[in-house]
């Protein structure tokens, strides 16, 4: 990118031991002065599609016009997400760390004369405590950021990640190299068992234990073994695992360089969801810049070992997330799932043994291997060790990722970190684990989140989406959405989910048109115990979670579809009818000129009204109306 | 030799032998559609289900796939099961309502009807796939294949379109299940120009 | 013509011909030409030895690829959970009123093409829209329509 501290040239710079890394990163550390200023603007895709390209072209016009000579001239840095992407774009002018917000080109004048200049934040831009309004200067004192634990994600929003030596200043390949030169594979497999890692896909299967069965398996059939890093985040509405490729593309490829040097591989893959082109240019540069230092490819840091990747796109297959289906989508076929009777670590990508983790799991091993598993059980609960990356989306104020210890009660994340629902009334319910998940209900605020209590609850951890619903949020909508998600998602290959799912929604659809009979309610049970014994993959058998969740702790909601014809959230079209408050609306006629119906009527400036006979409840009014004029019920 | 248990009989089973295969050697009952000797077996249909039983513990598996293993105790007809077998049938009988076969077996469940709404009255193929295994791995010409994904998928010939590849040896007539193939060969297969007779399969 | 033929070769030419590339191929394929011809699944299938019927079921399967022409403009609404709760739904229903084409299909004109999406990782940005790869956040139909006229005219 348009990094300017890369004052260290790295050709012909292939190391060849742990020492020689140390002497580059010291020279690197050395060639850097930490008082220099340093505009660091995030480029994650919130604050990309927010316009920071556009600020720091204004920056940099700023920085022209104003003549600002050598000594103060910034370098200025593209990074990964900070987290805060309701926030965004998001400015920190270092050393003095000032954290400015919803930072807009205009404001660039400002911050090159008040701050770059003079050394004074711009107090406009600053966040501000919501609940005393005080301006607060620096990331680490939000809320937001200090109530969480970043460890996974401590590089993201501070390195450039298309530049290798930010990422070995800041430590990274230390675990490789000292894995290399100290540490036999073997030991390595014990480390990773030790700090009993649990994966981060979504079933949160030991790491360890995988990685064990995995040398069992080259016991018996023999070498090769495949590593595999599933990057298909097919989760609708979570992006930790882009945001982790995008932002610190280094620490899943050192995590899979280590997992090949455990288990002898020397070929791994990683399968990146086709919707993230940046994440796969910046696992791209990161492989090409690993390779020229000799930390990728042959004769790792002269040690003998040698271990190459490849990148596969994904197609646009949420089913490819799924591991059978993830390995016959590398081979170059239609992603259907094979029966899984015998393990995947025994036959898995071309029939050997292989071991297949997550984004965020990978990242994690070089951090147990640099500091250690005894470090790694003190972080998190004695089940479920070390932290969690969540995206926390939906109704509340500060949506963004987020990381904090396994344990952590649900409504510590939703309430003080997310800071709650906008407008101040406590949740309604918050959905974990996507469309395999379910629907946690604000009476269970107080729940662990850790792998185990989300699945005594009903749920699941899944990989890490987090997704509050207030009272506007109806659970027979959001149980019909996930199955249609699912249903289109289907591979079609098992009869239980491809027809199962599509009449599951069907009987959901009469729902929420008001048709449904408890007899309903009942098959739609039986039903789902019928996908969840009989279907081949888990897409299909957890399927029905989501329904079944909300049909236990929200069960009168669906009476009330039923039975009075009412959806109380206000959002199945056919129960509901919109109507214009005539004490609110102030007749500005902007509703009147949205409605596709050209059903509103009246004069200007006097309250206008509905025709209910025409309207086709597309709430575009409701959207339009700057008076809240426009009710639901 | 393995030995394990159906329904509370002692069985024995040679490694590398599925649940199926011995339950049928012993003359179980168990119903399946997508599974025949001649081509690899897929396990897409899940009406070849039993339950596995330790215990307090059970669990679902298809027996078409399901490798014997020693001990095992297998069950092939319990409530679980034929909740999964009847649903399955139930919505076969909409989504193929005219294939013979599928009425009559889900009669032997005690299913006349559906709850479902039937789209489609002529259809008669519920995607077992054999078509397209005999096809590829026994004829070796994969001149078919599924189409689409999810509810969407089909079989068919590339583009929807009869193609030359086909050589009408009618296997995929013969292993398919229900009729539907027989009613479809002319849409897969495409005479070419020069031929003046299709060879046909004895 | 010819120019385009070249740069098909010159795709095919990029991996090794074997079936473990043909999902890369067709990738490339689409990313040059906007979609895949049939004359391309030929060569395709020549070149990685795969046969024509799983190509094409490969091609189908997977919901990037593209066997028809598409038009100037492709327009994304995300309905993945963020997005759909923020109201999603509603921009896609607008857009079929606007563009009197299911979602999929092209206008008449081959302007605009538009589909459904499920979640490209901008969750905070709800409800968003992906035109021409450009991003436009909490998207309003009053917005689309902004955006829409705009395309319409160049
Ligand atoms: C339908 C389906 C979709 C999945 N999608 C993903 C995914 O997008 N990313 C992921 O890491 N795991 C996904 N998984 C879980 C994987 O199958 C697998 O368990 C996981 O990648 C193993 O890695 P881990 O042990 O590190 O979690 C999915 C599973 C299913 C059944
Ligand atoms: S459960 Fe669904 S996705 Fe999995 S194999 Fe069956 S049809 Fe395919
Ligand atoms: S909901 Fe839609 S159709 Fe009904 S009045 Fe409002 S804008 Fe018009
Ligand atoms: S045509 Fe017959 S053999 Fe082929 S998938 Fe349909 S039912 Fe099965
Ligand atoms: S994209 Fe900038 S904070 Fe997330
Ligand atoms: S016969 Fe076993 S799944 Fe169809
Ligand atoms: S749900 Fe729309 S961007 Fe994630």
């Amino acid at each position: 990118m348009f990094n300017e501290s890369t004052a260290v040239n790295l050709e012909n710079r292939r190391l060849t031991s742990h020492a020689q890394l140390n002497e580059l990163r010291d020279h690197i550390l050395a060639s850097r002065d930490p008082d220099r200023l340093e505009v660091v603007v995030c480029h994650g895709t919130g604050c990309f599609a927010n316009g920071s390209p556009k600020v720091v072209e204004a920056l940099k016009s700023a920085l022209d016009e104003k003549g600002v000579d050598a000594k103060v001239m910034p370098g200025i840095k593209a990074t990964g997400c900070h987290g805060f992407c309701s926030r965004g774009p998001l400015v920190i002018v270092k050393p003095h760390g000032y954290f400015y917000q919803k930072v807009a080109p205009k404001d660039a004048e400002e911050i090159v004369e008040q701050t770059l200049i003079e050394g004074k934040p711009v107090e406009r831009l600053l966040y501000k405590d919501p609940k005393t309004g005080d301006p607060i200067l620096t990331e680490e004192e939000i809320p937001f950021y200090n109530l969480q634990e970043r460890v996974v994600l401590h590089n993201i929003g501070k390195i450039d990640p298309t530049d290798i030596t930010d990422t070995i200043a800041a430590g990274g390949y230390q675990a490789l190299a000292k894995a290399i030169s100290t540490m036999t594979p073997e030991q390595v497999v014990a480390e990773i068992e030790k700090s009993k890692l649990r994966g981060r896909g979504g079933a949160g299967f030991p790491t360890g234990r995988k990685w064990r069965s995995a040398l069992a398996a080259i016991e018996k059939k023999g070498r090769p073994v495949y590593v595999v890093v599933n990057g298909d985040e097919g989760d609708p509405g979570a992006f930790m695992d882009r945001t982790i490729m995008e932002g610190d593309p280094h620490a899943v490829l050192e995590g899979l360089i280590l997992g090949a040097y455990a288990l002898g591989a020397e070929h791994g893959y990683l399968y990146v969801r086709s919707e993230y082109p940046l994440a796969i240019r910046h696992l791209e540069i990161a492989m090409a810049q690993a390779r020229e230092l000799g930390l990728l490819g042959e004769n790792i840091l002269d040690s003998g070992f040698s271990f190459d990747a490849r990148i596969n796109r994904g197609a646009g297959a949420f089913v490819c997330g799924e591991s059978t289906a993830l390995f016959t989508s590398i081979e170059g076929k239609p992603g259907n799932p094979r029966p899984k009777y015998v393990r995947s670590v025994e036959e898995g990508l071309w029939g050997r043994p292989t071991v297949l983790n997550n984004v965020e799991t990978w990242a994690n091993v070089p951090l147990i291997i640099d500091k250690g598993a005894d470090w790694y059980t003190g972080v998190g609960v004695s089940h479920s060790t070390g932290t969690k990356v969540f995206s926390l989306v939906g109704k509340v104020n500060n949506v963004g990722l987020v990381e904090v210890p396994m344990g952590i009660p649900l409504d510590k994340i939703i309430e003080e970190i997310g800071g709650g629902v906008p407008g101040g009334q406590p949740f309604k319910a918050v959905q974990t684990g996507g469309p395999s998940g379910g629907c946690i209900p604000y009476s269970l605020k107080d729940t662990p989140v850790d792998f185990d209590s989300l699945t005594e609850v009903g749920s699941m951890m899944g990989s890490g989406g987090m997704i509050v619903m207030d009272d506007r949020d109806c659970v027979v909508d959001v149980g019909r959405y996930f199955l249609r998600f699912l249903e289109e998602e289907s591979c079609g290959k098992c009869i239980p989910c491809r027809l199962g799912l599509i009449r599951m929604r069907g009987i959901l659809d009469d729902f929420s048109a008001g048709k449904g009979t408890q007899q309903d309610i009942e098959d739609l049970m039986s039903l789902s115990q019928a996908i969840q014994d009989g279907a081949l993959c888990a897409l299909g058998t957890s399927a029905p979670n989501p329904v079944l969740t909300t049909l236990r702790y929200f069960k009168d909601e669906y009476i009330a579809h039923i039975e009075a014809h009412k959806c109380p959230a206000g959002v199945c079209k056919d129960l509901i009818t919109y109507t214009i408050d005539p004490d609110k609306c102030t007749g500005c006629r902007s509703c009147a000129r949205q409605c596709p119906q050209g059903c509103i009527r009246g004069e200007k400036k006097k309250p206008h009204v509905i025709d209910t006979e025409q309207c086709i409840r597309c709430g575009i009014c409701m959207e339009t109306c700057k008076f809240d004029a426009v009710y639901v019920e | 030799m393995i030995t394990f248990q159906i329904d509370n009989h002692t069985v024995q089973a040679k490694a590398g032998w599925t649940v199926l295969e011995t339950a049928r050697h012993y003359g179980f009952e168990i119903p399946t559609l997508c599974h025949h000797e001649a081509v690899t077996p897929s396990g897409a249909c899940r009406l070849c289900m039993v339950e596995l039983r330790d215990g307090d513990w059970s669990k679902l598996v298809a027996s078409c796939i399901y490798p014997v293993a020693e001990g095992i105790n297998v069950h092939t007809d319990t409530e679980r099961i034929r909740n999964v077998r009847r649903w399955i049938l139930e919505m076969l009988l909409s989504e193929c309502p005219a294939s013979k076969q599928i009425q009559d077996l889900a009669a032997r469940y005690g299913l006349k009807q559906t709850r479902f709404a039937i789209e489609n009255p002529d259809e008669e193929c519920m995607l077992c796939g054999l078509c397209t295994r005999v096809c590829e791995e026994v004829v070796g010409l994969a001149a078919i294949s599924t189409v689409d994904r999810g509810v969407h998928k089909k079989v068919g010939a590339p583009f929807l379109r009869p193609t030359e590849v086909c050589v009408a040896c009618g296997c995929c007539v013969t292993i398919c299940p229900t009729n539907a193939m027989q009613s479809r060969i002319d849409a897969v297969r495409r005479v070419p120009a020069t031929a003046v007779t299709a060879p046909t399969s004895k | 013509m010819t120019t385009q033929e070249a740069s098909i070769d010159e795709i095919l030419e990029r991996y090794p011909g074997s079936p473990e590339y043909l999902i890369f191929l067709l990738q490339d394929v689409q990313k040059s030409y906007g979609y895949i011809s049939p004359d391309s699944m030929q060569l395709i299938c020549d070149r990685t030895g795969v046969p024509e019927s799983q190509v094409y079921s490969v091609a189908t399967f997977y919901q990037s690829f593209r066997l028809e022409p598409q038009g100037e403009h492709d327009i994304k609404v995300c309905l993945g959970t963020a997005c759909h709760l923020k109201g999603g739904q509603r921009i896609m229903d607008e857009l079929k009123r606007r563009l009197q084409v299911e979602p999929g299909e092209t206008t008449p004109d081959m302007k605009f093409t538009y589909t459904s999406v499920n979640c490209v990782g901008a969750c905070a940005l709800a409800p968003v829209v992906v035109i021409d790869d450009e991003y436009y956040p909490s998207t309003t139909v009053k917005k689309l329509e902004k955006q829409i006229k705009a395309l319409s005219q160049d």
